[in-house]
């Protein structure tokens, strides 16, 4: 039977981690129940993006996008949407409401409106289990194109005239590091996938993973075919499961319809994909590291050269690329190099996807052509901050990245211009702080996990990571001095000039940057001893302000009891009891509770 | 996979298969499916109408089962949207809605013995 009505289920993690499991058994039940199971498909598709709103189910062919719905609202749903035929009003994401009760397209609202879908093209669209939907959409043809219609030359140039460039972060043209893998002779050549994302606060491969593996799956493949290697890895985290089970369903689909293994197209080109689960270590996103860890050692980076280009995995020559670049990969070869590098600025082709998170309405998965500007991600797609706050700076780069200050938000998201501000494009995490936060007490969040990731091999890593957080523990507890934030910016200088590698390099990264654009925070905890982002507990107390309505709230929340004051009446804290915990701040109904 | 023809034959079968899932402007179907609707056998109305679209890959145009139109005694009833103009047929069955779709959406001719006003009981 045919179905008259498509029910996508976004079933990213985020989604499922917000209660979308069971939502398709719900739909199953309901439906059967009505009678009108077999006239709607049920589709499980990755992440949509707007994660802050989800989980999300959105009918077709009206285009209804429900959000953040609950596993009781699917009787709702199908009982008057489906079988009735109406608007499930209360359900619907109000953005896609018009005055006029309306819907329009989600794709016409602002989050999606300012983005420009390449990597994340079928994401959210297609079930990632089937992968005919992946083909329906054009997937695998750019490979039958390089395969059939163009030598691995040919592939390589396409690249270099595409403008691609490492998505991982690194930046480094994908066209450039082929062709030295191309030209390196040898009977045995590998290409890796690196998924070992890492950052915290970045999801952008995961989601990709787990919503169009294929992607990945196809752009390894022309690689491969492209540097003359026949067989790929794809280096994974233990830590996702849902993605590791999405890429083996879809390599065996591949392989049932001869996608993957010998003789693709009849063109004579072998491909085998074998997956590599990593134990979830930061530094294993380092190339040297991952195939370290590939080979059965431990993950630990070495020196470079020789790069893995030219001896890598078992010392053969070994391409390694990031899955945001590798899903670029099959719609450049497909739509040619013309049409991508249109798209971006001079130096930055293409798009960009970020995991926006921290202060920020709509949290989620964005992606943006290069060169639009910080503060239209954040304010026009991200939808601003939380409670008319100040925004107060842009982490990019996670723990290898800087923080950029709200001065400089017009400026063009491209791999330069972040290096210029002090920070980097780093694999995708854009970690968005107001103005309560505070960046002292960032840095440290940053350096722990350093000090936590560093593999240990070089002593500037090993050592210069852990004085450094040690450092600033020191400021945040108010017994600094003037003299040990110098003492600070020199050792983050010299980690960063004199370690192993990109981990040790880049982790002093948010110290220098943060000292360079907001010293004077640095400065007030050693000076006046204050915290201005009233975070750092030894300098901070709690006080309650006139405005209280005498609610008892706080009192009633407070872990130790230090909070006194009768019904309608000013209460008041007894700081010496006091622990700062901050439950009573986060409580009071009329914010009447501050930190000094 | 032995050639790309293949692997376009895969695509064209499955494009059906998605082809809902995009902006969907064209011609709108609906079906009047409350409680009269369907006892007067709406459904196999709407189901036929969705086979039949898709056997001719009429994609743009959407089926949607709407609520009471009103007219319980002539159900039941559909409604062809093309922009502004909208026809109402009533007493539709399976026979109907095939003609509906072969003279009305790719004939653009009206199928007059069943538009309310025409129709005699």
């Amino acid at each position: 039977m045919i179905e008259r009505a498509h029910v996508l289920i976004c079933s990213g993690s985020m989604c499922v981690s917000r209660g979308a499991k069971t939502l398709h058994d719900e739909f199953e039940e309901h439906l059967t129940r009505l009678g009108i199971r077999d006239e709607i498909k049920l589709v499980n598709t990755g992440c949509v993006g707007l994660c802050e709103q989800g989980p999300f189910v959105i009918v077709y062919p009206e285009g209804v996008f429900y959000a953040l719905v609950k596993n009781k609202d699917i009787k709702t749903i199908c009982e008057e949407h489906l079988f009735k035929g109406r608007l499930v009003e209360k359900l619907v994401f109000d953005e896609t409401l018009t005055e006029n009760k309306d819907i329009i397209a989600f794709d016409e609202i602002k989050f999606y409106s300012k983005q420009t879908r390449i990597a994340l093209r079928n994401c959210g669209l297609i079930n990632p289990d089937d992968i005919e939907e992946y083909i329906a959409r054009d997937g695998y043809r750019g490979l039958g194109k390089a395969l059939l219609e163009m030598t691995p030359l040919e592939v390589i140039e396409e690249m270099l005239a595409s403008g691609l460039r490492g998505r991982g972060g690194g930046g480094f043209p994908t066209g450039l590091k082929w062709k030295f893998a191309y030209n390196n002779k040898n009977d045995q050549k590998y290409i890796i996938c690196n998924a070992d994302e890492g950052d915290p606060g970045a999801f952008m491969d995961r989601a990709l993973l787990e919503g169009d593996p294929h992607s990945v799956l196809e752009g390894l493949m022309i690689g491969g075919y492209a540097i003359g290697a026949n067989k790929g890895f794809i280096y994974v985290r233990i830590e996702y499961p849902t993605a590791i089970e999405k890429l083996k369903t879809a390599i065996s689909q591949a392989k049932e319809l001869g996608l993957l293994g010998n003789n693709i197209f009849g063109s004579g080109f072998d491909f085998d994909i074998e997956i590599r689960l990593g134990a979830g270590a930061f530094v294993c996103g380092e190339e040297t590291a991952l195939i370290a860890s590939i080979e059965g050692g431990r993950g630990m980076s070495r020196n470079k050269p020789p790069f893995p280009a030219a001896k890598g995995l078992w010392g053969k020559p070994t391409i390694i690329n990031n899955v945001e670049t590798l899903a670029n990969i099959p719609a450049i070869l497909f739509d040619g190099a013309e049409k991508f590098a249109k798209i971006g600025t001079e130096r930055s082709k293409g798009t960009k996807v970020f995991s926006l998170g921290g202060n920020i309405m709509n949290a989620g998965l964005v992606e943006v052509p290069m060169g639009t500007t910080l503060r239209e991600v954040i304010y026009e797609i991200g939808g601003g901050i939380p409670k008319n706050k100040m925004l107060k700076a842009v982490q990019t780069g996670g723990p290898s990245g800087g923080a950029i200050p709200e001065s400089m938000m017009d400026m063009k998201i491209e791999y330069e211009t972040l290096i210029e501000a002090g920070s980097m494009m780093g694999s995708g995490g854009m970690v968005i702080i107001d103005e309560d936060s505070c960046m002292v007490d960032i840095c440290r969040f940053y350096l722990d996990f350093t000090v936590e990731e560093s593999c240990g091999k070089c002593t500037p890593c090993r050592e210069g990571t852990k004085k450094m957080l040690e450092m600033l523990e020191i400021i945040s507890s108010g017994e600094g001095t003037l003299a040990d934030i110098d003492r600070l910016e020199k050792l983050a200088k010299t980690v960063k000039s004199s370690s192993l590698c990109g981990l040790g390099q880049a982790a002093p990264n948010p110290i220098l940057s943060m000292l360079e654009h907001f010293r004077p925070e640095f400065e007030s905890h050693v000076v006046e001893k204050v915290c201005p982002g009233g975070v750092c507990k030894p300098l901070i107390h709690f006080e309650i302000l006139d405005g209280c309505i005498g609610c008892t709230k706080c009192a009633t929340n407070c872990p130790v009891d230090c909070i006194s004051g009768s019904i309608k009446q000013l209460h008041s804290i007894d700081t010496s009891a006091c622990i700062k915990c901050g439950v009573c701040k986060n409580i009071c109904p009329v914010d009447a509770i501050i930190t000094i | 996979m032995k050639s790309l023809d293949d692997l376009k034959k895969i695509r064209d079968a499955a494009q059906k298969k998605v082809s809902m899932r995009g902006k969907n402007d064209g011609t709108r179907i609906l079906v009047g499916m409350a409680t009269c609707g369907i006892s007067a056998g709406a459904r196999p109305v709407m189901n036929k109408f969705v086979e039949e679209l898709s056997n001719r890959s009429l994609d743009s145009v959407t089926v949607t089962p709407v609520g009471c139109i009103g007219e319980c005694a002539i159900e039941p009833i559909v409604e062809v949207l093309e922009g502004e103009k909208r026809t109402t047929y009533c007493r539709v069955d399976v026979r109907v809605a095939e003609r509906i779709v072969k003279e009305h959406i790719v004939g653009g001719k009206v199928v007059q013995d069943y538009v309310i006003g025409k129709f005699r009981i």
